[in-house]
């Protein structure tokens, strides 16, 4: 059961950005950090990791001068987080 | 079975930033409580004015003062002047919470429980036409009562659960108030007054209350 789980959701913040993305369009970056109370660092090199396995898509623009980084969960990723729920339960199901 | 918590743990992790992101949470119980004080203000300036008019009208005898027009542009100027003062009330006291917990206020998901509120209330004020249309003044006070809480129930969806309750207690006023030979004005001071009062108390207990102040 626990070769089920997918690796790639196994840090907090990874969890995290992808539980936001589930239920939300495309979301900014401010709210990524307000909800999870993370650095901006700290965000940035998970979302990398996980825009590397077409879990989520980047898109950066300007707004004016500013600039503005939304994210959102990909067709992959959807399924692949579905799939990490589904054995979460599962393993919980049976201890 | 620690490895049992720790996965328990992250299930919970994941439907608390699931509902945390996808509901508007900001808003502040004390709005509820200003917003049913304008209310009743309201509400006690009209039964005035219809007391001060019967008298006048009775003394003088005039043609009934209820088919007079003045009569209805005091109500529209109160009733826009309750909505106006609520609203602005509403928006500056999320404003103060949310900046005092670092949230931010604007965002889609307080677009989307607005837009939600906005659809039934709209109907309702299109309803409202219809029904000055057809002089059929007595049906205004219950349909603004049940557009109102049909409204709070589908914005309930994107905002705290408990505004749902709120809303079936409006629609339940507003249908009394449909078959009840009492006064309108008393159902709408009840509805918009009274309920919001008791609300938004209950909120501000529940939520803010005790809550930190994060620096």
């Amino acid at each position: 059961m626990i070769e089920n789980l997918n690796k790639a959701f196994e840090n907090r913040i990874r969890l995290g950005l992808m539980s936001i993305l589930m239920v939300n369009d495309w979301v900014e970056f401010n709210k990524v950090k307000e909800l999870l109370n993370a650095t901006d660092g700290n965000i940035a090199s998970h979302v990398n990791a996980l825009e590397s396995l077409n879990y989520i898509d980047v898109k950066k623009e300007f707004v004016g001068k500013k600039p503005k980084t939304t994210y959102r969960v990909t067709k992959l990723g959807k399924k692949a987080f579905k799939d990490h729920l589904d054995a979460l339960e599962q393993l919980l199901k049976e201890l | 079975m620690d490895v049992n918590r720790h996965y328990f743990e992250n299930l919970n992790e994941i439907r608390s930033i699931m509902e945390k992101s996808s509901r508007f949470i900001s808003l502040s119980g004390m709005s509820g409580v200003m917003a049913g004080i304008y209310a009743l203000a309201g509400a006690y300036a009209v039964y005035w004015y219809n007391h001060m008019h019967t008298i006048e009208y009775a003394i003088q005898s005039l043609p009934d003062f209820f088919s007079s027009v003045s009569f209805y542009r005091f109500y529209l100027v109160i009733g826009f002047t309750v909505l106006f003062l609520s609203i602005l009330t509403g928006i500056f006291l999320t404003v103060k919470r949310a900046k005092r917990k670092h949230q931010t206020v604007w965002d889609q998901v307080a677009l989307r429980m607005i837009i939600n509120l906005s659809i039934p209330l709209l109907a309702g004020a299109g309803f409202v036409v219809v029904l000055l249309h057809h002089n059929y003044f007595e049906l205004i006070a219950p349909t603004l009562l049940v557009f109102y809480g049909l409204g709070l129930v589908n914005g309930s969806k994107y905002t705290l659960n408990d505004i749902r309750l709120l809303g079936i207690l409006e629609i339940i006023t507003g249908l009394l108030c449909g078959i009840s030979s009492i006064s309108g004005l008393y159902f709408m001071a009840f509805g918009f007054g009274v309920l919001h009062i008791v609300y938004g108390l209950y909120m501000w207990l529940k939520y803010e209350h005790n809550e930190p102040i994060i620096e």
